[in-house]
């Protein structure tokens, strides 16, 4: 197969998604073989130093699943960052303080986010108020909500099943990637488990977005709302779905977040949901709706993290520089899709 | 019966009321603790300025005042927000500290440390802020991008530059001539007055220019008005540029109130505060007409909220609570559908009263 170029662009099959969520894939490659080569000594290119990269943003990407599958109906839903940090310490004190089970509390967190969700929507669909405003209160809400259920940072007790779910390591069959420390012991690569539970459910939202019926109403509402309702789709209630899904994915987040951090504090994950913004629109995905996938929001997430991995292992560089190389990217893919759009214009 | 029905139609009903309504609930609380009724309009002097909870308010609201007109002028002719305010705030704070301190060091307090002085400084930061503005409105009209992303990318990346410039300090400066700017000019808060200004120039340019018709005329219809003979283009740039400005003008009124470069909370969420703004005035999010004494009735609405909630003992952290439980309702009554269902009711009742 010859490469997609932009000369390729008239036949149907390779469209200018395509090119733009492979430009995103070649890229997170290209950023994670530099760091390859430039910190070849301190072991960069380790299987172990990639499974972390997916073990620190596995409850980002969850999270930006969601996201995706709002986005992808034109809406937008930035209360995630602030239900993640609302998870994390309801799951915390609820553990160490009041004494409950983790089995009755992850149900428990779930169902919130599902009402959550359904409210935001139901202002979103049915009373038709924007859905920046609905979210921008969730997020209020929920960061405020934080606080009221503990002012100070709470851990997770380890004895609790649900600490110890943190313990599990999942290594990689047939010792892939195997090394023997500087003790001489064989070292397998490992990841936790909510790096499978975020890989499902990366998995489930693609097969939903693409073969059920309710994942290509998603794209439907969101490329025509009007011809998608004279289509005869229920466009207010596949709204408040999008924003069910959204917010029950930023819960299940946050349960990941938790497993990760061992803890609730007040200001926790602030600003994660511009960062799940910003990878799912790094993955192709337009917020005007209709375009988008949730693989394209897998390795914008990669790429946020690989990123960050690299300014970590410089050492010298300050934190700061993971958000303005982060930024610099964003700038780039947000051009490429606005002179993809102009070509098409001008082709018509 | 009429007259009533035509006040509630109007614009600013809305803002007004929820204001009043926020003002009664603090009449309310005083009169349960036993103070006097009206404590809360008591203006005094104490040590030689104003002092009362209504001066706090406008003063400590000054910030989203001015961030609210700009907001509404990007609002209405892009359709769409710019949340990169809050981080611009700080990178204008975080430039004009440095320029006055020079690069690495982090306090000075006489004229002699000075690299810069205080005018150049605070002349850098305002220019660092419309440079970002323009950037967003270079991103928005030229490259036809979503408001929303195009600022995403100054939002994370300004505070993260104001950082950079800061050596990733807090920078002091120590001076009674910097200190002014968020402090007292005579018996009055210097804030007050700048925000003042600010409304007053810029609906004076309204008023006696054409632009705030040409900026609701493209937020209206891009492709109408451009077929009209204007250059929506530009007119979005502009207001993004404008949106800059004032942004840097509140990041220096914030900095000079802690005068200090606390790049990492300056701003801090206050682009949501002056988009609530903007929505509590009544204006739409969809763009279009605007009303800028609604944004600023909003502006001061929200930090009534804060004041109040503050006063009541609610801890910072906390209050967010019921500020989203205040903003839900408020724009909920304010909803297409709601107002719809009030309406039909009325004319039920109204048909009902005639069938008698």
């Amino acid at each position: 197969m010859k490469n997609p170029t932009l000369h390729n662009m008239k036949k149907p099959r390779i469209g200018s998604h395509t090119i733009m969520l492979m430009i995103t894939i070649v890229l997170f490659i290209v950023l994670y073989g530099a760091g390859c080569v430039m910190y070849a000594n301190k072991e960069f290119g380790r299987l172990q130093n990639f499974l972390n990269v997916l073990i620190n943003n596995a409850g980002l990407l969850i999270a930006a699943c969601g996201i995706t599958c709002v986005m992808l109906t034109g809406g937008i839903d930035i209360s995630v960052g602030s239900v993640v940090a609302m998870t994390c310490m309801f799951m915390s004190v609820g553990l160490a303080e009041w004494g409950m089970s983790s089995g009755v509390l992850i149900a428990m967190i779930l169902c919130i986010g599902l009402v959550f969700g359904a409210v935001q929507g139901y202002c979103i669909a049915y009373l038709e108020i924007q859905p920046f405003i609905v979210t921008m209160a969730g997020l209020f809400f929920a960061r405020g909500m934080t606080a009221v259920i503990s002012k100070e940072q709470v851990s997770v007790p380890f004895d609790s099943w649900f600490g110890q779910l943190s313990q599990i390591k999942v290594e990689m069959p047939f010792q892939i990637g195997a090394y023997l420390n500087k003790k001489g012991v064989l070292m397998v690569p490992y990841v936790r488990i909510t790096v499978v539970v975020a890989l499902v459910m990366v998995l489930i939202t693609f097969l939903m977005l693409r073969y059920t019926k309710f994942g290509r109403s998603l794209y439907a509402v969101g490329g025509n709302q009007q011809s998608a309702a004279l289509m005869g789709l229920n466009v207010k209630k596949t709204k408040l779905l999008s924003h069910v899904l959204c917010s029950f994915y930023a819960t299940l987040g946050g349960l990941c977040f938790c497993l990760n951090t061992m803890c609730g504090t007040p200001t926790q994950a602030t600003g994660l949901e511009m960062d799940a913004i910003s990878s799912a629109v790094i993955g192709g995905t337009l917020l005007t709706g209709g375009v988008g996938n949730v693989i394209g929001t897998l390795f914008g997430v990669m790429i946020n993290g690989t990123i960050s991995s690299l300014v970590k292992f410089n050492g010298k560089l300050v934190a700061s520089w993971a958000n303005i190389i982060t930024a610099i990217l964003l700038c780039f893919f947000i051009l490429l899709q606005a002179i993809f759009a102009k070509i098409k214009e001008r082709k018509k | 019966m009429n007259k009533l029905r035509n006040i509630t139609k109007k614009q600013l009903f809305l803002p007004i009321i929820s204001m009043i309504l926020v003002m009664l609930i603090n009449v309310l609380f005083d009169i349960i603790d036993g103070n006097a009724a009206f404590d809360f309009f008591a203006i005094s002097m104490k040590n030689g300025v104003l002092y009362g909870r209504i001066v706090d308010i406008l003063n400590r609201g000054s910030e989203i005042a001015i961030l609210a007109l700009g907001m509404t002028l990007v609002v209405s002719a892009s359709a769409g927000t710019d949340i990169s305010v809050g981080s611009v705030m700080s990178l204008a704070g975080g430039m004009c500290c440095m320029m006055i301190a020079g690069f690495g060091v982090t306090s000075v307090s006489t004229v002699a440390e000075l690299a810069h002085p205080i005018w150049f400084g605070i002349v850098c930061g305002i220019l660092v802020a419309i440079l970002a503005g323009a950037f967003n409105g270079f991103l928005v009209a030229y490259m036809k991008i979503q408001p929303m992303v195009a600022t995403l990318i100054l939002w994370s990346a300004a505070r993260a530059l104001a950082l950079l410039l800061c050596n990733n300090m807090i920078v002091y400066v120590r001076m009674d001539e910097f200190k002014v700017f968020g402090s007292f000019l005579g018996p009055i808060p210097t804030p007050i007055i700048i925000a003042a200004i600010c409304i007053a120039v810029l609906a004076a340019v309204l008023k006696f220019t054409a632009l705030g018709t040409y900026i609701q005329s493209v937020g209206i219809n891009k492709r109408a008005s451009r077929i009209a003979g204007f250059n929506s283009a530009n007119i979005i740039l502009m207001c993004y540029t404008i949106c800059g400005l004032f942004a840097g003008i509140a990041g220096i009124v914030n900095t000079s109130r802690i005068y200090s470069a606390d790049t990492n909370n300056i701003g801090l969420n206050l682009e949501m505060d002056a988009i609530l703004a903007v929505a509590l005035g009544g204006n739409s999010l969809g763009g279009g007409k605007f009303n800028l004494a609604g944004s600023i009735i909003g502006a001061y609405t929200i930090q009534a909220i804060t004041t109040t909630l503050l006063a009541r003992g609610v801890s910072t952290a906390q209050a967010p609570v019921f500020k989203a439980i205040i903003i839900i309702l408020i724009v909920v009554i304010q909803a297409p559908p709601v107002k719809e269902f009030f309406k039909k009711r009325s004319a039920r009742k109204s048909a009902v009263k005639e069938a008698v």
